[in-house]
């Protein structure tokens, strides 16, 4: 690759890496979403585990999971790399910053976000990836599908598990209204004839996802569906 | 300089030089006139300081019109103080009230270092400058200007990039003490022009390659450069500069 040049290693490189791997995170989300929400069907589940036993077995998802696991650590990794070296820039802070004059508070606050992010992942990977892809399923339902929709009903009903996938959501929907719009400008598509769309999609898409996540907690905590 | 009524309590970062700390020292100035530019304020402060045997408060200014880009101070929180589109030396007392505290404090960002109490080497931007921020121009004689159509909007995006005047206060105010604004101005200013065609993918990148080795932070679009930006720069420029970039490294054959 040598006639790319420092082209990744440089600082604009690394952002192109980050804009890569958020836009590809924002398009897992999406499926993530729509495949859950099918619990909101109320069927005891039925439909909700024939798509999780396809999530679970079809291969080319298989493979594309392999790649989410590496595009997430690559985000991870480099919004580490970058925030050290963002640091190690201005070795002496200001006595007095008034970056609320100037920026959204979420947009400085990338890092922190996406720290409780990391570790709310830690939680979700074990609550159920672990569970469904390792340690198994404990129970069947009616069609003799795996019950991974017992599981959520059964872990959803601790308050505390809860109350923190419920901070998990606030903090992906504030990444998300930073991170969409900004993967764009990253990648240089800023253009006055898309900006508002853009812009807009980014708000409502954050919003939606976050919502649709909170609600199957508190769902199946309040027994809204059974 | 007529004398007025404002009394103020200054907090003014002082420090020998780059090899020192430095601290915030107090100082009281009375009879401020509201009319008074920020920097003749400081200039009454130096005053008192000399008469009382005591050391000026060094701080950049030339031009004192807002066109130089060499005043830098950071006034509560804020590169070039609290009123947008503005530099320090075209701030005046009005934008404060009698009894104010107001904090000042130098550009702080590991490639602009500290020379004395407010004052910063802003040299690096200079390298960047010299690493491509230019055309090269044959010399002979001067050709028909109408040879060179160029659409009036394409022409005026080219103006507006090219009013930045290098103050720093863009990185001053980043919380990565990023120098993307200022870079991708002057890369925009030749990109969006004719003449500036021939040397577009080697100037990115040379450019791009001297802001990093002069240990500027990463951009993460928080937008705060734009925000306090006395020129009105836009983040347009930056997404210019990240395509120029992209075209430069993944398309261009040429390697710099
Ligand atoms: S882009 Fe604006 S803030 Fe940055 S150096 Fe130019 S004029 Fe100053
Ligand atoms: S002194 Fe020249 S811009 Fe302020």
């Amino acid at each position: 690759m040598s006639g790319f040049g420092n082209a990744f290693s440089s600082s604009i490189g690394k952002k192109f890496i980050m804009g890569a791997t958020g836009i590809f995170l924002v398009l897992f989300l999406i499926v993530h979403c729509g495949i859950n929400a099918l619990i909101f069907l109320d069927d005891q589940g039925l439909t909700f585990n024939i798509g999780a036993h396809f999530m679970a077995t079809n291969w080319i998802i298989r493979a594309g999971e392999v790649i989410l696991m590496l595009g997430l650590l690559v985000h991870i990794f480099q919004a580490l790399r970058l925030t050290l070296q963002n640091n190690k820039a201005r070795p002496v802070k200001y006595a007095v910053n008034d970056g609320k004059a100037n920026s959204k508070w979420y947009s400085r606050s990338m890092g922190l976000l996406g720290t409780l992010l990391l570790i709310f992942l830690v939680v979700h990977l074990k609550d159920f990836w672990v569970v469904s892809r390792f340690t198994g399923i404990p129970s069947v339902d009616a069609n003799g599908h795996e019950d991974l929709y017992a599981v959520m009903r059964d872990k959803f009903q601790d308050p505390v598990r809860v109350a923190v996938y419920l901070l998990a959501m606030v903090s992906l929907c504030y990444h998300l209204l930073h991170g969409f719009a900004s993967a764009f400008q990253t990648m240089g598509w800023n253009h006055s004839k898309y900006n508002g769309i853009i812009k807009s999609v980014g708000v409502w898409y954050s919003i939606i996802i976050s919502i649709v996540f909170a609600a199957m907690p508190l769902a199946f905590h309040f027994g809204l569906i059974k | 300089m007529s004398t007025g009524n404002m009394n103020l309590t200054l907090k003014v970062w002082r420090q020998k030089n780059n090899k020192t700390t430095g601290a915030l020292v107090d100082y009281k100035l009375a009879d401020i006139s509201p009319d008074m530019s920020f920097l003749e304020m400081f200039d009454v402060l130096n005053e008192q300081l000399i008469n009382k045997g005591e050391e000026p408060v060094v701080f950049d200014h030339d031009c004192r019109e807002g066109i130089c880009g060499m005043c830098s101070m950071f006034i509560n929180g804020r590169p070039h103080g609290p009123k947008d589109l503005v530099t320090t030396c075209q701030l005046h007392m009005r934008s404060f009230k009698d009894g104010d505290t107001i904090v000042v404090e130098p550009w702080r960002a590991a490639a602009f270092p500290v020379v004395k109490d407010l004052t910063v080497d802003r040299s690096a931007f200079d390298r960047v400058i010299a690493a491509g921020g230019f055309i090269s121009v044959n010399t002979g004689n001067a050709q028909d200007a109408n040879n060179l159509p160029i659409p009036k909007m394409q022409a005026d995006a080219a103006f507006e990039a090219a009013a930045c005047i290098g103050c720093g206060a863009c990185v001053a105010t980043c919380k990565n003490a990023s120098a993307m604004l200022f870079v991708s101005a002057k890369i925009s200013q030749l990109a969006l022009l004719p003449q500036g065609q021939p040397e577009r993918y080697r100037r990115v990148q040379s450019m791009v390659a001297q802001m990093d080795a002069e240990g500027f932070g990463n951009c993460t679009n928080t937008g705060a450069c734009e925000a306090e930006c006395p020129k009105g720069i836009s983040l347009e420029n930056i997404a210019r500069m990240n395509r120029d970039f992209a075209s430069a490294k993944f398309v261009s054959e040429e390697t710099v």
